[in-house]
């Protein structure tokens, strides 16, 4: 416990200690502020009962966000320190390859809760000029905040997996942008097939990950997604673990 | 300390190390020697648990490193070759970090880090960022992480790569230092370093350990092919002539010098010093004579020959 924090700390001051760390954040917070534009643009057009967070999540740059910014923070993770020769300092000293793979995975984790947290500041520009109480309802909040790490912890977990498979950052990147690309192909065709049908159709409706968000926008928190969410990162997480193992018995 | 029997590397397509056995005791400093891919930072990745061995066992202190490997990884301080650090760190963050993370308590740490940057001479660069050292003192840096948690067996991959002389002198006494309470395994392809610093070497080539031994023992194993060269001033005639009598000569060369003298190479039967007799031989004669040397062979021709035989043979 007490080196795996101490793993952590490294991780994460290796995010603020970088200009990257700074750039990614920058990078977000202009996207949040474009979608935001796009929200007041929409509001001022016509009134609408749907809370802030959903009207946010409807101008689709969510997305954007949680598919450009996960590789990019991830993508460092493993391939910097095996192509430095870090890695191999690292894995000489009594720390478990679990041990390792929890601190980058929650680090990184940390890293992009912050990066979300500018958003709050875009809440309250909007509660601040509509003078309206129900924007800043900390229940929907909350479960916006919710789904927002939910949905960054599996794509991260994709991430780190994808940064433990090669020693260059830049094809990490590319490998977990694919990866994060394919779920999302997988949530819109879910979203496309209806649900009742074949068992397809029902399997695919499980991945309906765009549902699922607009779940949580709108404060609702149904535990299906939650343990989809859950246990996918966990299981990237175990497929990171092993291609750390891997180098044992390559 | 380090039991190595049969040890077997292979990768996809190539076999790293085959079949090597050795034993390293307390205390000891050996030196693996060997011309770049002959399996040095293999067998070392190996012992320091970063890989693990295709067949074969690997003990460090009685501890099987792929069983015990947290065990054995506690008891071994290992500085990979061409030193990786976190250069965004400052050197004492930096130590403090790996003495944590190599299981020192907070207040242990502390200490322990003093220790080591009083001893690697780091206390005036303790709070620089490591990215801005000049690569001596990075090396030291190393080093330090590599003593940092006391560790029984010292395992260094080439530490004086790319250093300047003096540098290299810093270094190679701080190794030298390190006998006796740590043992301590280096691998290196320079070999005066090796024969300063080393008790024991062992000569790697494509992954085989071909001799190992003391450095004094493998100078002496080629002593027995020793050369006198000797400058006089004589007839060619007369110094062929004189050699060929000789019975202790085995072997001789006459070729013209500069000036009026000849350098013969002679190679005594036996290795016998033959130089006080041709000092007297010359004395007697009335020759002149400039130069009187004896060449022994160096631990480089021994490596030459042990690891590229074919090469000599065609030379």
């Amino acid at each position: 416990m007490r080196t795996w924090w101490t793993l952590t700390r490294r991780e994460l001051a290796g995010f603020f200690l970088s200009l990257t760390g700074y750039v990614i954040i920058a990078a977000a917070v202009l996207l949040m502020g474009g979608s935001f534009v796009v929200l007041i643009t929409n509001l001022q057009r016509e009134a609408t009962p749907m809370p802030v967070t959903e009207m946010f999540y409807n101008t689709q740059f969510f997305w954007l966000i949680l598919l450009l910014t996960t590789p990019v923070i991830t993508m460092r993770l493993f391939a910097l320190e095996k192509f430095t020769g870090t890695f191999e300092t690292l894995m000489t000293t009594p720390v478990s390859d679990l041990q390792v793979v929890l601190a980058k995975f929650v680090a990184a984790l940390v890293f992009y809760t912050v990066m979300w947290l500018p958003l709050l500041g875009c809440l309250f520009v909007v509660r601040y000029y509509t003078r309206d109480e129900w924007v800043f309802d900390p229940g929907v909040i909350a479960s916006t905040y919710l789904g927002i790490l939910l949905l960054g912890s599996l794509f991260i977990s994709l991430g780190c997996c994808a940064s433990a498979l090669t020693r260059s950052q830049v094809i990490a990147a590319i490998i977990s942008l694919v990866f994060g690309a394919c779920v999302f192909m997988l949530a819109y065709v879910a979203d496309q097939v209806p649900a009742r049908g074949n068992w397809t159709g029902q399997v695919l409706a499980c991945f309906g990950l765009f549902e699922q968000m607009h779940d949580f926008v709108r404060g609702v928190v149904d535990t299906r997604p939650v343990v989809l969410l859950g246990t996918l990162t966990l299981f990237f997480l175990f497929l990171t673990l092993r291609v750390v193992e891997s180098r044992r018995w390559k | 300390m380090i039991e190595v029997a049969n040890l077997t590397k292979r990768y996809a397509g190539h076999t790293a190390v085959s079949d090597i056995s050795f034993t390293v005791g307390r205390g000891e400093i050996v030196g693996l020697l060997g011309p770049n891919g002959a399996g040095k930072s293999t067998t070392m990745r190996i012992l320091s648990c970063y890989l693990a061995a295709t067949s074969g066992t690997v003990r460090v202190a009685g501890l099987d490193v792929f069983a015990q490997s947290d065990e054995v990884r506690r008891r071994i301080g290992y500085m990979p070759e061409n030193n990786p650090l976190h250069y965004d760190m400052r050197v004492r963050e930096y130590l403090k970090f790996r003495a944590r993370l190599k299981g020192l308590t907070r207040k242990r740490s502390r200490q322990r880090v003093d220790v080591v940057t009083e001893q690697c001479s780091l206390t005036e660069v303790s709070r620089r960022i490591i990215g801005q050292l000049s690569k001596g003192y990075r090396q030291r840096v190393g080093l330090a992480d590599a003593l940092v948690h006391e560790p029984e067996l010292i395992i260094l991959d080439e530490p004086t790569i790319g250093l300047d002389p003096n540098q290299i002198r810093s270094v190679r006494q701080l190794i030298k230092g390190l006998g006796g309470s740590h043992t301590v395994l280096i691998s290196t392809h320079i070999l005066p370093e090796a024969e300063m610093t080393c008790n024991r070497l062992m000569i790697m080539y494509e992954g085989k350990i071909l001799k190992a031994d003391t450095p004094e023992n493998l100078q002496r194993l080629m002593s027995s092919n020793s050369q006198i060269v000797a400058e006089i001033a004589a007839p060619p005639e007369d110094l062929q002539e004189c050699w060929a009598q000789m019975a202790e000569i085995e072997q001789f060369d006459v070729s013209a010098a500069e000036g009026d003298y000849y350098r013969c190479a002679l190679t005594p039967r036996d290795g016998l010093d033959l130089r006080p007799h041709i000092f007297a031989l010359a004395r007697d004669r009335g020759w002149l004579l400039r130069e009187l040397t004896r060449n022994r062979h160096s631990l480089e021709d021994i490596y030459v020959r042990v690891t590229r035989p074919d090469e000599e043979e065609e030379g």
